[in-house]
């Protein structure tokens, strides 16, 4: 089964491979793609992220006669839900999504359903990408993309603080919750049915796990072993958190006013750049310091995928090229924009496209690439869905 | 034109009605109820088993889910209903009630999405409330931990329903109000010597509420589903059992559909088991007022008088949540506590003015194509009862009623399944037939009495002129009644505006209107986007209102007979 899969994949691969030898191909397509409309589905609780894409739809308006239209999701799940729903009632093509932003065991659901459409590698742009030095730009937590998913932004776990009220932050998974004891609901991470609460439960499992090599494997039988120090430290500091850990933000955004409000003095996030960016949109008082634990911390890339009954998948593999464009990626990069860093090797970047990056300005509360040290790699999905699962059951019982 | 065809026809318009609503509630219950059992062939469930049931009853927290619903539920309608009968009880026929008829249209003409977006701003620890008070009397430099919206007892939700259900209950009980020989007999009870507000419990309200029953079990159903109230204002862990629907719908695994299924299911049977229980809590009510009516004891008139202040605090609640959107809406850097941002901008408006355009135009357009349909199908079916009497079927109006009682988390959820398998989910067609289901009802409602009191003389005079019926209803009814007919698409409109799970699961992710983007943002919590789309959902509504208040006066104004009408 899996060998019969792997062929197809190959054999995908390589019909794929000459539209990326031939110019002629790409135009042809991105010809095709001038006059469709584009269904991006893609998470709407981060503010900064619309504007974003509201401007990318802006772009491949003026440069490729695409309408974008960003169709604002609560949770990712809804628009695979929807693509499986379609497919279950025989919907091969005219699908409601175009395009999606996606991640994880959503990507993995619809991987292995077979769901999406190979295009990624045959993107012009995507000779760019720095596979070699930022390889979650080709392995989403674990999966091997193998060119079903585009990425277009870095992202690596920090953690923020307020630099005037808490100076010295905890280091460590095991410190923090330390700290927590001694500062009664200042701490307060998402809810784990979001990525980026699911991720802070990562972050300890990675440090207090006895064998963090075995999370790179789909988790099995030795899942109770692996995850037991982790709910030890976990129900030892809940009670200590926002709310005595009875009520949590939906997401990262939610946090962050909690921050802003002065409700907590730190919180995890997804974007190294995010008190850089806050800062500059108000959102984060202008004391907002980031920085990485002790050991690491877990990084990934944010890729756009296609599904297979796609009612427009030309446009939308023009608008997976064009997020993967020196210029979507230098605005991405911005500080001002999202901060979040490009997925290109610039090394390979013409001047003229490589200057658009030297020329963004430093932002205060920026972490360099040295700061952030090496990301460490996702866990296998099966980790996240098994976690953000016991999670559940622990916060639902009361 | 032959008698035989005249029979068959009479029952048409209201047989129309009536079909319109209860075929997609009847398969959307079949939709739900087929796959609690396992079944929904396409996706692989051919086969009847109770695994779906096995499923929800493991899930962790389901009782808490079960508990937290009916707590809900029970606790906003038994406030709404007591806030409002203490109120009228209390304050009948003075300036007050007035008053407080003329504050609550704003609040009833706007969106419950949009009231808790506001009450989220007002009444969050780092809420309007909060900053106005701190730190001079609370001495809080930081925003207090404590869950005053999301608690996990659902309070905050209870009172957040309850600040669009009480208005909606007054509107109510005032039209039944209406209808009584109220001065008789509160004139007769004080002759007996009851104070006002004992009178008004012991001879009015009993008769009133006869006619509020319906209101008062569609408020309960409504208050035991809701969906967007509950995202902003309830508990995540665990939720009331209508979100823990929706949230496994769109799971990405789809065999979480099935227990879904089942959810939808157990919400149902809550409901009825709800409905039932009112109604007995009814009867021992009952019982008690006669007891205390017969007694003939005076008591009591301080608590009713004391308890009839819950109406407006509950009125200015709702007011200044939407004030606290609005403030919101245009606020800069605005720091806890300071009462009031530091400055305002437009700039929370300009960046989402593009984004606001397509869910604009598409609650619009669906609530002026539910509306008109709405009335139409309303002035067939009553139009048809005004000719044909009982030939009409006039008691099948009832079922049209359908909607407002059962969750409508438990029937929308079959209507997706179904609008799937014809392959019209996500168009037009299933949209505005989605929002018809509970704009319909509510037309019909706010038309029935008009058109009963509408003066017979009228269409007689007209006849005896030699005008046909069809030339009746254009040229005299209609016109006459034109300020109930824009009264009643005003409401149809701000039901349509208001429709959140119904757009949700018939727009199939391309219909996004302006309910399902606030409630989609308020995840992301920027208080300020979620002020601009509180501020444009209530507006939406509210230009409806009042137009239909202006528009009467200005086409008629040189007919001054008419503009009572």
């Amino acid at each position: 089964m899996t060998l019969t899969r792997r062929a197809l994949a190959a054999l995908a691969a390589s019909a794929a491979l000459p539209a990326r030898a031939q110019p002629g191909g790409w135009d042809a397509l991105a010809a095709r793609a001038r006059g469709q409309s584009v269904a991006f589905h893609a998470w709407a609780g981060d503010e900064r992220t619309n504007a974003f894409i509201t401007w990318t739809a802006e772009r491949v308006q003026a440069l490729h006669g695409i309408t974008l239209r960003h169709v604002r999701l609560r949770d990712t799940g809804e628009a695979v839900a929807r693509i499986v729903a379609e497919r279950a009632a025989g919907r091969e093509g005219g699908g409601a999504v175009d395009l999606v932003w996606i991640n994880g065991p959503n990507f993995l659901a619809l991987k292995q359903q077979g769901f999406l459409l190979r295009f990624a590698d045959a993107l012009p742009n995507f000779a760019l990408v720095d596979t070699a030095g930022k390889p979650a730009t080709i392995t989403d937590f674990t999966v091997p993309v193998e060119g079903l998913a585009a990425p277009w932004r870095m992202a690596q776990i920090v953690f923020l603080h307020d630099g005037d009220r808490l100076p010295a932050p905890p280091r460590t998974m095991r410190a923090m919750a330390d700290w927590a004891a001694g500062h009664q609901g200042r701490l307060a991470h998402p809810t784990a049915r979001n990525f980026l609460g699911a991720t802070f439960l990562k972050q300890a499992l990675f440090e207090l796990t006895p064998n963090p090599a075995a999370l790179a494997r789909p988790a099995g039988p030795g899942l109770a072993d692996a995850t037991a120090p982790l709910w030890v430290w976990y129900d030892a500091l809940r009670p200590n958190l926002w709310r005595a850990g009875r009520q949590f933000p939906e997401n990262g955004p939610a946090t962050r006013n909690l921050l802003n409000d002065g409700e907590i003095d730190l919180m995890v996030s997804f974007n190294p750049a995010e008190a850089a960016t806050g800062i500059a949109a108000g959102l984060l008082p202008p004391t907002t310091r980031a920085y990485v634990l002790d050991g690491g911390t877990i990084g990934n890339a944010s890729f756009v995928a296609i599904p297979t009954n796609a009612a427009a998948p030309e446009a939308a593999q023009v608008v997976a090229d064009f997020l993967l464009s020196p210029e979507a990626q230098a605005h991405a990069q911005d500080p001002a924009v999202l901060g979040n860093p490009t997925v290109l090797d610039l090394a390979r970047l013409p001047p003229a496209a490589r200057k658009l990056f030297d020329d963004l300005p430093r932002a205060p509360g920026a972490l360099t690439p040295a700061e952030l040290g090496r990301p460490l790699p996702e866990p296998h999905p099966s980790w996240m869905t098994a976690i953000a699962a016991e999670w559940e059951r622990r916060t639902s019982a009361g | 034109m032959g008698a035989p065809d005249q029979r068959g026809v009479k029952p048409l318009p209201i047989a129309l009605a009536a079909g319109a609503v209860v075929l997609p509630v009847a398969a959307g219950l079949l939709g739900t109820v087929l796959p609690a059992f396992g079944l929904l062939p396409a996706l692989g469930g051919t086969a009847f088993s109770l695994d779906p049931w096995r499923t929800l009853l493991d899930q962790p927290g389901l009782a808490a889910s079960a508990r937290l619903t009916l707590g809900v539920g029970f606790g906003a309608t038994a406030l709404s209903l007591l806030a409002v009968t203490a109120f009228c009880a209390a304050f009948h026929a003075t300036r007050a009630f007035r008053w407080a008829q003329a504050a609550m249209a704003p609040v009833l003409a706007t969106p419950h999405v949009a009231i808790a977006l506001g009450f989220l701003a007002l009444a969050a620890p780092s809420g309007l409330l909060a900053r106005m008070l701190s730190p001079w009397a609370t001495g809080w430099r930081q925003p207090p931990d404590i869950a005053t919206t999301g608690d996990p007892w659902g309070l905050s939700l209870t009172v957040g329903l309850a600040l669009k259900e009480a208005p909606y209950l007054l509107l109510m009980l005032g039209a039944a109000l209406n209808g009584l020989p109220t001065a008789r007999l509160m004139a007769t009870a004080r002759s007996l010597g009851q104070p006002a507000p004992v009178a008004w419990l012991k001879a009015v309200f009993p008769l009133a509420y006869r006619q509020l029953r319906l209101p008062v079990l569609a408020v309960l159903a409504y208050a035991l589903s809701a969906v967007d109230v509950a995202l902003l204002l309830g508990p995540g862990s665990p939720p009331p059992l209508a979100v823990l629907v929706v949230r496994w719908v769109f799971d990405p695994d789809l065999s979480r559909v099935f227990p879904a299924a089942a959810a939808a299911c157990l919400l149902l049977a809550l409901t009825a088991c709800a409905a039932l229980m009112w109604l007995a809590g009814e009867r021992a009510m009952a019982a008690l007022g006669r007891r205390w009516a017969g007694s003939g004891r005076p008591a009591g008139a301080i608590g009713v008088r004391l308890a009839g202040l819950v109406l407006p605090v509950v009125l200015a609640l709702a007011s200044l949540s939407l004030l606290a959107a609005a403030l919101w809406s245009v606020a800069g850097p605005w720091r806890f506590p300071d009462a009031l941002p530091a400055r305002l901008d437009g700039a929370a408006w300009s960046a989402q003015a593009g984004g606001l355009l397509a869910p604009f135009g598409i609650t619009l357009g669906a609530a002026l194509a539910s509306t008109v349909l709405a009335l139409m199908l309303s002035v067939a079916a009553l139009e048809a009862v005004a000719r044909h009497g009982a030939a009409a079927r006039p008691s099948w109006l009832a079922l049209t009623y359908l909607p407002l009682l059962v969750p409508q988390a438990a029937f929308l959820f079959g209507v997706q399944v179904a609008l799937l398998a014809l392959g019209l989910d996500g168009g037009w067609a299933a949209l505005v037939w989605a929002h018809l289901l509970f704009v319909l009802p509510y037309v019909l409602l706010s038309l029935r009495d008009p058109w009963a009191a509408l003066d017979p003389r009228l269409a007689r005079v007209a006849a005896c002129l030699g005008a046909t019926p069809n030339a009746i209803l254009l040229r005299v009814k209609l016109p006459v009644l034109m300020r109930p007919l824009l009264a009643a698409a005003a409401v149809g409109i701000a039901v349509s505006a208001g429709q959140y799970l119904a757009t949700l699961f018939a727009g199939g992710g391309r219909m996004a209107s302006l309910a399902t983007e606030a409630v989609t943002l308020a995840s992301g919590g920027d208080r300020r986007v979620l002020g601009v789309f509180a501020v444009v959902q209530a507006a939406l509504p509210l230009l409806f209102y009042a137009a239909a208040l202006v528009l009467p006066g200005l086409v008629w104004r040189r007919r001054a007979g008419l503009r009572g009408a």
